[in-house]
């Protein structure tokens, strides 16, 4: 299995300092966005990242595009550990993860034509391909289901799917191993979601590029993942294949969190199980001790005195596939998920 | 339509006083119908330097007490400006509104400003998407839901503190008295939508129109919010329009269903209906273009092209040009001629095919 992994994450860990100072004193503090997260990719596979606003998957996401130096922790591509990566051999690597962004609005520049941003990581990379970069832009436009004469374009013309393909034609036009897709089509409009997650497949089939597939929508995750893995206040609740994790999550956050999920069928929707979390997340500068999911932990109220102590003193060892990030999954039984 | 008359009676029947303030009892507008709310007709036009951009195009509907109707539809569909012009949140800017919506014997597109002012809050709560730009930064959480009590019933700053302390408790705020004199930046986004609700509650209004209320929240919190609405307008028997582009809310909550399609009602009808016995092109593409937590992967079946520009609507059926069964209707007629509405056992279409060949379309996939 090792062999076959193109990304392997190892014990992955940002901190961020919180600054102190005459209003607020409290000497050196750090938020701790991800706190050891490891998993692996395999070639051609798409991994779903999930979880709630602030449980740091977007910053995982970036920490292995390199957007953000990691606190600790390793990161391979390839069998090469790039978490530390510095100059040449950095700008070397940029080649082979490659990211696609939420906002297709915001990550275009508006003054800079379709063909220009596309072309532009052929150009800092100093590639000239066979034939030329216009036509491979071309090309490339014609693969994301744009048209060539697309090319002269400016962002402004294009429809929010639209947008999306041209970031998806940048993000391929330096054949990257991994794209890390953060929230590729939340800002999408249902019927064109549907479009732009049928082209990554495709892409995907066409080039066996591996994703990291960021998003909020387990809906779209379970369409599109192979493994999928959940996090929660930085760290790593559950992890496992697509089709183990949905029929049977067996962390109590993963089972609140599939309950949560509004489905497209009123029948179903009324019938469905309901497990609802009180409260919001915690302050991630300030998480719990021990479990940090136990303050909503819908289990923690129905366990024994000593029970209850282990979830506050320890912490519980990262999840594993296979293995979730809780004490007492044991008590929770082979719990039957809402989802059939 | 029915014929439009003054009859102070019919007022007094359909909209019942509460004790704490009179409310208006003059109406520009009553009708003999007893809904609670009808839309007739209603039309929104924006002109603007490129044209004019014609975004609600003939809304028909009605509501009842108690329940809760569900507007879908994709960006730009038309929802969120019917909400506005439901609010008269477009008067005063060059929106040119045109129709009817009798709520309670008044017309809200013709009744002036201060009528309207007379009717939001109390009568009329409205809960926004975006609760942070929704709350104003530089004043407390509690003064700002006070107010809306303040400006509505008689009574004193501490009567006012007091409401709003115990609506804060009602939405699921801990600790409401402390909560009271903090700051929105205080609260988390799920607290803040929370302090939206109390907001738009705290003068029990009839009728609540909530856009978006939960996009912008995780779905944890989501649900706490969907439930809490669910329950608390089962408290006080109020109206609902929920409106949003998740077919899943719309599946939980709603009691009925309008998708809306280029500033049209392109399909309306009890919740169980739309998804189980679907009946426009739209809203069938719609639900076969979700992933769901339940279906098969593979390919999904988007709807092909985009939406129609609102500048410049097609003269036949709005969504002819993305429709993959517009050849069935024969004669080129869906690209010619608008559809009509066309309603049975309440339950509407505007399409030009008939319901057999819905049915093969629908049993085809």
């Amino acid at each position: 299995m090792e062999q076959h992994a193109i990304l392997q994450v190892e014990n992955l860990q940002k901190h961020f300092p919180i600054k102190s100072g005459l209003l607020a004193p409290g000497g050196k503090r750090t938020v701790k966005a991800v706190d050891g997260v490891s998993f692996s990719l395999e070639r051609g596979k798409t991994l779903g990242l999930v979880g709630e606003s602030g449980c740091g998957k977007s910053t995982t996401g970036r920490m292995i595009a390199r957007l953000m130096d990691p606190t600790a922790g390793r990161i391979m591509v390839d069998g090469v550990d790039i978490s530390q990566l510095r100059g040449k051999d950095l700008y070397h690597f940029r080649r082979k993860v490659q990211m696609i962004f939420q906002d297709p609005f915001a990550s275009l520049n508006p003054r800079q034509s379709i063909g220009t941003a596309i072309a532009a990581p052929m150009v800092a990379q100093k590639i000239t391909p066979p034939g030329g970069l216009k036509n491979r832009v071309k090309e490339l436009l014609e693969q994301v289901g744009l048209k060539a004469e697309h090319y002269n374009r400016f962002p402004h013309e294009f429809s929010g799917g639209q947008r999306q393909r041209v970031g998806i034609a940048r993000a391929i036009s330096l054949n990257p191993s991994v794209i890390v897709c953060d929230e590729p089509v939340s800002a999408l409009d249902v019927s064109v979601q549907a479009q732009v997650v049928n082209l990554l497949q495709e892409i995907q089939q066409d080039t066996g590029v591996s994703y990291i597939f960021i998003a909020h929508d387990l809906s779209v995750v379970r369409h599109i993942s192979d493994e999928v893995a959940v996090m929660y206040l930085g760290k790593m609740v559950e992890q496992g294949s697509r089709d183990e994790l949905f029929a049977g999550p067996r962390h109590p956050y993963t089972r609140a969190l599939l309950s949560a999920v509004p489905l497209p069928d009123p029948r179903q929707a009324r019938a469905q199980e309901k497990i609802r979390l009180r409260g919001d997340l915690p302050s991630p500068a300030n998480p719990p001790s021990g479990c940090v999911f136990r303050t909503r932990c819908p289990l923690f109220g129905t366990l024994g005195e000593e029970q209850r102590q282990l979830c506050i003193d320890v912490v519980p060892a990262p999840a594993v596939a296979g293995s979730p990030a809780c004490h007492h999954t044991a008590l929770a039984g082979p719990l039957a998920a809402g989802v059939q | 339509m029915t014929q439009s008359q003054s009859s102070p009676t019919a007022v007094a029947a359909s909209a019942p006083q509460p004790d704490s303030a009179p409310k208006p009892t003059t109406a520009p507008q009553a009708t003999k119908t007893g809904a609670f709310l009808e839309v007739r007709n209603l039309s929104v036009k924006f002109p603007t330097d490129d044209g004019v951009v014609a975004a609600v195009n003939g809304m028909d509907f009605t509501l009842e007490r108690g329940q809760t109707l569900g507007i879908v539809g994709e960006s730009g569909s038309g929802k969120s400006v019917t909400s506005q012009a439901l609010m008269g949140l477009l008067k005063g800017t060059s929106a040119q509104v045109t129709g009817e919506a009798i709520f309670q014997g008044r017309d809200l597109v013709t009744l002036p400003e201060s009528g309207m002012r007379r009717l939001r809050g109390r009568n009329i709560g409205m809960i926004f998407q975006d609760p942070l730009s929704a709350l104003h930064p530089f004043y407390t959480v509690g003064h700002q839901i006070a107010e809306a009590y303040l400006v509505h019933n008689k009574a004193t700053k501490k009567q006012a503190r007091a409401a709003a302390v115990d609506m804060l408790g009602r939405v699921g705020i801990p600790s409401p008295d402390m909560r009271f004199d903090e700051y929105p930046h205080h609260f988390s986004g799920g607290m803040r939508q929370r302090a939206m609700i109390a907001m738009a509650l705290i003068c029990e209004p009839e009728l609540l129109i909530a856009d978006e209320p939960t996009t912008a929240l995780d779905v944890t919190v989501q649900a706490q919010i969907l439930d809490l609405m669910s329950e608390l307008q089962q408290e006080t028997n109020s109206a609902l329009i929920l409106i949003t582009h998740d077919l899943g809310v719309v599946a939980e909550v709603c009691d009925n269903v309008l998708v809306m399609y280029g500033g049209q009602c392109v399909e309306s009808g009890p919740v169980d209906e739309i998804f189980y016995d679907t009946r426009h092109p739209y809203t069938l593409g719609l639900l076969k273009s979700m992933p769901t937590l339940t279906t098969k992967s593979g390919r999904l079946n988007p709807i092909p092209g985009q939406p129609p520009s609102l500048l410049a609507l097609p003269q036949g059926c709005i969504f002819s040009a993305r429709c993959e069964h517009a050849a069935l209707a024969g004669d080129g007629v869906c690209a010619s001629q608008r559809p009509q509405f066309t309603s049975e056992d309440g339950h509407g279409t505007r399409c030009h095919l008939g319901l057999p060949q819905i049915l093969s379309i629908r049993n085809s996939r």
